[in-house]
């Protein structure tokens, strides 16, 4: 079906914190361009695996890991800079995390760390970043105030536009909606919707229903192993195939 | 748009990550620096040969003539003895004190108040220690002959005085850390079970912090052990075991008589020693024994707070 | 316990006294009044001597007194040249101990894994802090003095104060970074933020009252020391130009103003009985100065946070 090389490649890839094991062998790719969602009840080791493929799970003491993890063919484990893969890859985390600085240096934080200094740069991309999220509109006239203090689904979307000031060609979402109200939720997923043209999204969620309406194919992982990887109107629909899967879904257990 | 090949930052990052190591260890060049060279500075002494110094003698004598002509003779006994006796007695008046004033800080009395109370305690405890001995000599000394009649306010009590003043705000400041890591959960549920207030720091507060308590205990004795110029200006100066008088009988005004403490010694003749004479040496000796009994103490107080802290 | 008439579940009216809750009630007040009469034998006296040296040497302390030179075998003059000589003690040893401790910390709070190198690390910071003084003096006379051959110098006392002071500001230190929330690193790293780019740029500038109160605790800790200065560089007299900031050399021995208290009070004779006295409260105002800045920063700090 498709014969372009997969963006991510996750082979007999396992993980422990401590004597804890995560991830057990498991293996999946990722294809460009696809929005891969991930689902499963906590605890299954979903934001383990974000963390390894921009390679911060190293920061967590205790962490290790066994496989390979490849992005664009690089094994990510020797890649010669650990921080260009990271900006390759956006991060939004479960919560909205505004760093202490104004709303313009949220957005402009990481193409400063990257070496991009001109103004007139930063200003273009802090606004394209910005209109991506969806927050241009909102926070347009008070740039220099404080990230942190806006509300908590203005903060997620300020999340996202900072996850995307680095340029990424692929985008990782942690159980973004987690904290954030319905509406917000669905004006991200316009956002998402209008993203998955230009890069690879990979959507954790712990709403079953939002990897139904956003996700091109689905995982449905369950205590490190990943118990199903399809289509998503295969995993969703009356007779996925799989047991455990359909009563997850249906919410029987989980 | 964004330069992605920045070979510079992976070898910039390198280097802080270096400079930061170094100064991350460098408390342990330190440490090792100081034992070194007190050390080195003391050691020749223990294995001269045709000294007058023994290390049984250093000990277990009392003579302490250092600078004597014709016969020098090191012996340290006195001046261990008259540092326990002042950390001791300092002890003695202070723990009462700072626990009250723990207690009360951290549980009889609230906001603002207890804010302003915390300030000054902590201003106290910013007060150099050449100032609690100027207080010695020139405040408790008359103080001292006052109220209790005797010839000198020079003396172990003034010494231990102005020790416990000193130690107290410290200990205040770490007792009430450790009263705070008592839940409040404790608290409640005595509270709640019709325990007055009195009967819940009694039974259910002081033995849950007992060990953090003790570490503060400990922490203030380490410090009136190091403390020196405090004592050499308060206690008098006088190599002396107070404790009995010359005929053998035991002396019941120990209290009012002079002592000399271990640093205070090192701090009064180290001036007029010439660098590498026995009497130098010695006096490093001293420092040995005062880094081996502060390092005990360290250690012990740092293992009963990492107790606790295994106990959650 | 049901048993019990009092008790106030079953009592018909509740909040009546009774001989047993009184005598709780009297027990409660009888522990506050303990408590607090504890602290206030504890403060007062303290309190009371301080008011009592600062009144005593007061009529003394003039612009003059600061500002020229002790005369007549220090029984006479102001203290210019000891005053002089603890601000150069305390800006050159902050020069060495402020940045080493501050990366120290950093080094601790930020990269330092859990294991047995850290503890021991942390346990000779704790070690260092307990070391005394005078031991202190005793390394700095051995190491800095005569083993690197600084002789008795402005830098050797200012090195060994730095060496004895740096726990106050790695403890100080580590806890304002450690007050940084770890998901701003988090969100640095998943930018692509090297590890450096992020303490720079978020946690330091997040931290900065706290280490400030840290650095100036320090200050403060470094003016009052006597002992490590005694025998590494102070002396008790010296004569400098009146006036002059940059009087002293790095090389040359000076005069502090603990020091100064030491000698004004136990070795000169015939001083006005006022000149101790007043050594000793330009020492107390400025440490108390200083600490009330730092207290006033932390009090600043409470309530700007930004987060």
């Amino acid at each position: 079906m498709h014969d372009s090389p997969p963006k991510i490649k996750v082979e007999q890839f396992s993980s422990w914190y401590g004597d804890k094991p995560v991830h057990k062998e498991i293996s999946f790719h990722v294809r460009a361009n696809e929005v891969l969602g991930i689902i499963g009840p906590a605890q299954s080791g979903k934001t383990t695996l974000l963390r390894a493929i921009n390679r911060t799970l190293e920061l967590t003491a205790g962490a290790r890991s066994t496989g390979t993890i490849q992005v664009d063919g690089e094994d990510v484990r020797w890649v010669a800079n650990v921080y260009e893969l990271r900006r390759k890859i956006g991060m939004v985390a479960p919560l909205p995390v505004g760093l202490p600085l104004t709303i313009y240096d949220n957005v402009a934080f990481a193409p400063r760390c990257a070496g991009l200094s001109r103004k007139s740069d930063l200003d273009a991309l802090v606004e394209k970043c910005l209109r991506q999220a969806a927050l241009w509109d909102e926070v347009k006239d008070r740039l220099d105030s404080l990230g942190t203090k806006l509300s908590g689904g203005q903060q997620q979307r300020l999340t996202i536009a900072r996850a995307l000031s680095h340029q990424p060609e692929i985008l990782c979402l942690d159980e973004f909606s987690i904290a954030i109200d319905p509406v917000t939720t669905m004006r991200i997923e316009e956002v998402l919707k209008e993203l998955r043209k230009d890069i690879t999204i990979i959507l954790v969620t712990n709403l079953t229903q939002q990897a139904r309406r956003l996700a091109d194919r689905t995982m449905f992982l369950w205590n490190g192993e990943i118990i199903q990887l399809d289509r998503s109107e295969v995993i969703f629909s009356e007779n996925p195939g799989n047991q455990k899967t359909y009563d997850y879904v249906h919410g029987i257990f989980g | 748009m964004i330069s992605r090949r920045r070979r510079y930052e992976i070898l910039s990052e390198r280097s802080i990550e270096t400079l930061i190591y170094l100064c991350g260890i460098s408390a342990i060049i330190f440490v090792f620096g100081i034992c070194f060279f007190v050390f080195r500075e003391g050691l020749p002494l223990v294995f001269k040969e045709d000294t007058n110094f023994s290390l049984g003698k250093f000990f277990f004598s009392t003579e302490w003539f250092p600078t004597s002509m014709a016969n020098k003779r090191y012996g340290a006994l006195a001046l261990i003895v008259g540092t326990l006796t002042v950390t001791i007695l300092a002890m003695v008046i202070a723990v009462p004190f700072a626990l009250g004033a723990t207690v009360f800080l951290s549980e009889f009395c609230g906001g603002k108040f207890r804010e302003t109370l915390k300030i000054v305690i902590e201003l106290l405890a910013a007060i150099p220690s050449i100032v609690w001995g100027f207080i010695g000599l020139t405040v408790i000394n008359p103080l001292i002959i006052q109220v209790f009649h005797v010839p000198v306010g020079l003396n172990a009590l003034n010494g231990a005085v102005i020790l416990a003043l000193m130690a107290m705000p410290i200990m205040v400041s770490i007792g009430e850390d450790a009263l705070k890591a008592v839940p409040d959960s404790y608290r409640e549920a005595a509270l709640a079970l019709g325990a007055t207030r009195w009967q819940m720091v009694f039974r259910v507060l002081l033995p849950a912090a007992k060990n953090g308590l003790l570490a503060a205990v400990l922490l203030g004795v380490g410090r009136a052990v190091g403390e020196t110029m405090g004592v050499l200006m308060a206690t008098g100066h006088a190599v002396n075991i107070p404790f009995f008088r010359d005929d053998g009988s035991f002396n019941w005004g120990w209290m009012f008589e002079s002592v000399r403490t271990l640093t205070a010694t090192i701090a009064a003749e180290l001036g007029e020693t010439s660098q590498g004479s026995d009497h130098y040496r010695v006096l490093f000796l001293i420092g040995v024994l005062l880094l081996s009994i502060t390092f005990v103490i360290n250690l012990t107080a740092d293992l009963v707070v990492k107790g606790i802290r295994k106990q959650k | 316990m049901n048993s019990t008439p009092s008790s106030p579940a079953t009592s018909p009216a509740p909040f009546v006294s009774n001989p047993r809750v009184r005598r709780k009630l009297r027990q409660e007040r009888i522990a506050q009044a303990v408590f607090a009469t504890m602290v206030v034998l504890m403060l007062l006296p303290l309190l009371g001597i301080l008011v009592y040296l600062v009144v005593r040497g007061a009529p003394l302390i003039s612009w003059e007194f600061l500002t020229t030179n002790p005369s007549k075998g220090m029984t006479a003059g102001g203290i210019w040249s000891a005053l002089l000589g603890t601000v150069w003690l305390v800006v050159v040893s902050l020069a060495f101990s402020a940045p080493i401790g501050v990366l120290a910390a950093v080094y601790l709070n930020e990269y330092a894994k859990d294991n047995w190198f850290t503890r021991v690390v942390n346990l000779a910071v704790v070690n260092l802090a307990g070391v005394p003084s005078i031991v202190h003096a005793l390394f700095g006379l051995g190491a800095f003095v005569l083993f690197f051959g600084m002789g008795r110098s402005i830098l050797a006392a200012s090195l060994t104060l730095a060496v004895m002071t740096m726990p106050v500001v790695i403890t100080a230190t580590r806890e304002a970074l450690g007050a940084v929330p770890m998901s701003f690193r988090e969100a640095c790293w998943n930018v692509g933020a090297t590890r450096w780019q992020t303490i720079r740029r978020i946690v330091l500038p997040n931290a900065v009252s706290g280490i400030l109160t840290g650095v100036i605790l320090e200050i403060s800790r470094k003016a009052g020391e006597t002992v490590p200065i005694m025998f590494t560089g102070a002396v008790f007299f010296r004569a400098i130009p009146e006036g002059d900031l940059f009087a002293y050399r790095l090389t040359d021995q000076c005069m502090a103003l603990s020091m100064h208290l030491y000698t004004v009070t136990t070795q000169v004779t015939g001083a006005p009985a006022a000149l101790p006295f007043a050594v000793a409260t330009v020492l107390i105002l400025a440490i108390i100065l200083i600490n009330a800045t730092s207290i006033a920063i932390r009090a600043w700090l409470r309530s700007h946070r930004k987060w």
